[in-house]
């Protein structure tokens, strides 16, 4: 374990990008997210890197655009209302499929907000987000090592797919200090690079332009759009299951809220109560398909967020509304306690101990 | 086995600081550590808190509801958090400028006049190194060697002149 450190939800970011190959990162500061281009400032030119501090958030994604024509990794970070900013520019990369690693070290809102922890952005970072029918691969980590695993693999996703991806994480993830492994990456899978624009000296000219007015052809480009996000919705789901083989009643919740509820599995158990857990890690594509098996199995579900119910849709959508489905959560920046998440769906199912 | 810790005070007394050194105690002991600072729009002479877990098992919930311990350093620390401590916890209270104006008879509470020793140690700043040596001895997965290898771990590269005083405080502390 001799590469077992203690750091920063939010250094880690910056060390997986460094190690995963990342050449240019292009920012503005804001709180909670600020240690991610500190971090990098001081680290990324010493592996032979740039950070630059843009202008503001809409110069610093166009500069990602600009980077990521050329094929070198480059990432931007932010929290909500600078990822608010950056959206336009996130529409055009998807519409170039330009492979840019995005994160929102996501900030109350709406407005200027609040630090505290929240999943207020979940409709923002996987229904689009900017204009256009678009979608980000969304991973949400939930702690200090999947900070570190999920920015190594989102280089390799986005360039896989030649789509921005998105880590979506909050300041109290980014600013707790947990324990990491700084586990050497895996060799990155070969992608196909012959649409990157380095020179073309010695070769046929290569265009990248979201510029399409005659509208055959912008059918054309949204159906390969379609068929591409098609296709990562059917391989790149991914989810963690917490004592939900044999549960009656489940929590879906993910991210900080999300191990909060593991937690809370436990506490149950003790008691007697069935409940399990599933953890969506791709936020998009949602893990519609761990909710198969419990269709016609479980009794109820609480899902846990930290916003006024935007995930609660997607797994509505996920159960077929087969069973009760109810809303749990906090805002502003405040987190639940295991106690009041437990005692919410005792009395939402009639669970009281002395039934059980 | 875990040991759930609340530690507060002034910005600019050191509450981050020990709880960093708790939490490289774990480190070094290898255990699951989880380090989280209040990180608000603190400024300083603000109440700045952190919270640190130490574990044999993976931590899940990284949130404290109730402590197993706790260090305040300061009058508004000592309201917001006296009730943050689990019957049957401990509470350590740098007694040189907290009135214990409420009491509970539920939690063991310890009054340390730490910024009077630090002050007789000669370094008035070391207030905070007075108090975690007063809780060390409760809590059950760190102890006096892990936390001194922990401070020269921190601290020892930066400022190797500090590493004395810095022991002769938690010393000075743990006989409370």
């Amino acid at each position: 374990m001799s590469n077992r450190v203690l750091m920063k939800g939010n250094e880690i970011i910056g060390e997986a990008a460094i190690r995963a190959g990342c050449k240019l990162f292009f920012g503005y500061p804001i709180t909670p997210s600020t240690e991610i281009i500190e971090y990098l400032a001081k680290n990324l030119p010493k592996a032979g890197g740039t950070v630059l501090q843009a202008e503001d958030e809409i110069g610093a994604i166009n500069m990602c655009y600009g980077a990521a024509c050329t094929g070198t990794r480059v990432m931007t970070a932010s929290s909500s209302p600078g990822i608010s900013l950056k959206q336009e520019g996130i529409s055009y990369c998807a519409a170039a499929e330009l492979p840019v690693v995005l994160v929102n070290v996501n900030r109350t809102g709406p407005g200027l907000g609040g630090l505290g922890p929240t999943q207020s952005d979940y409709f923002q970072s996987t229904k689009g987000g900017g204009h256009g029918d678009y979608r980000l691969i969304v991973l949400a980590p939930s702690k200090a090592q999947e900070l570190y695993d999920f920015t190594l693999e989102a280089f390799d996703l986005a360039e896989k797919y030649r789509n921005p991806v998105l880590i979506l994480t909050d300041g109290f993830l980014g600013q707790m200090m947990e324990p990491v492994e700084l586990k050497e990456k895996p060799t990155s899978p070969e992608v196909d690079k012959s649409w990157v624009v380095d020179g073309a000296r010695g070769r046929e000219k290569r265009i990248i332009a979201s510029y399409s007015l005659t509208n055959e052809i912008g059918e054309a480009n949204n159906l390969r759009w379609e068929a591409k996000f098609n296709g990562i919705k059917e391989k790149e789901q991914r989810w963690e299951e917490f004592y939900a083989d044999d549960a009656e009643y489940l929590l879906v919740s993910y991210g900080t809220t999300g191990r909060i509820s593991k937690s809370v599995v436990l506490n149950a158990r003790k008691k007697g109560i069935k409940l399990g857990l599933i953890r969506p890690i791709t936020l998009w594509p949602f893990p519609e398909k761990a909710f198969i098996p419990y269709k016609n199995k479980i009794k109820g579900i609480v899902t846990v967020e930290l916003n006024t119910g935007q995930m609660i849709e997607d797994v509505k959508l996920a159960m077929d509304c087969c069973v009760p489905i109810y809303l749990y959560r906090r805002q502003g920046g405040m987190l639940p306690t295991e106690t009041e998440i437990l005692e919410f769906l005792e009395k939402q199912f009639k669970l009281s101990t002395e039934e059980v | 086995m875990m040991d759930k810790v609340l530690l507060a005070g002034f910005g600019g007394q050191g509450v981050m600081f020990i709880g960093k050194i708790f939490a490289v105690s774990g480190m070094i002991a290898d255990l699951n550590v989880c380090w989280i600072p209040s990180y608000g729009p603190e400024m300083r002479g603000g109440t700045a808190n952190c919270s640190v877990i130490l574990s044999d098992e993976e931590i899940h919930s990284p949130v404290i509801d109730q402590a197993d311990g706790g260090i305040v350093l300061n009058q508004p620390s000592y309201e917001k958090f006296l009730g943050r401590i689990k019957p049957g916890g401990v509470l350590v209270i740098n007694s040189s400028i907290v009135n214990l104006n409420k009491i509970r008879d539920d939690i063991k509470i310890i009054k340390v006049p730490a910024t009077e020793i630090a002050n007789e140690l000669g370094n008035s700043s070391i207030a905070n190194m007075v108090c975690l040596g007063a809780l060390l001895p409760h809590l059950n997965l760190t102890d006096y060697e892990k936390v001194k290898k922990a401070i020269y771990e921190v601290v020892g590269e930066k400022k190797p002149e500090l590493l004395e005083l810095n022991l002769n405080a938690i010393k000075k502390g743990m006989e409370h």
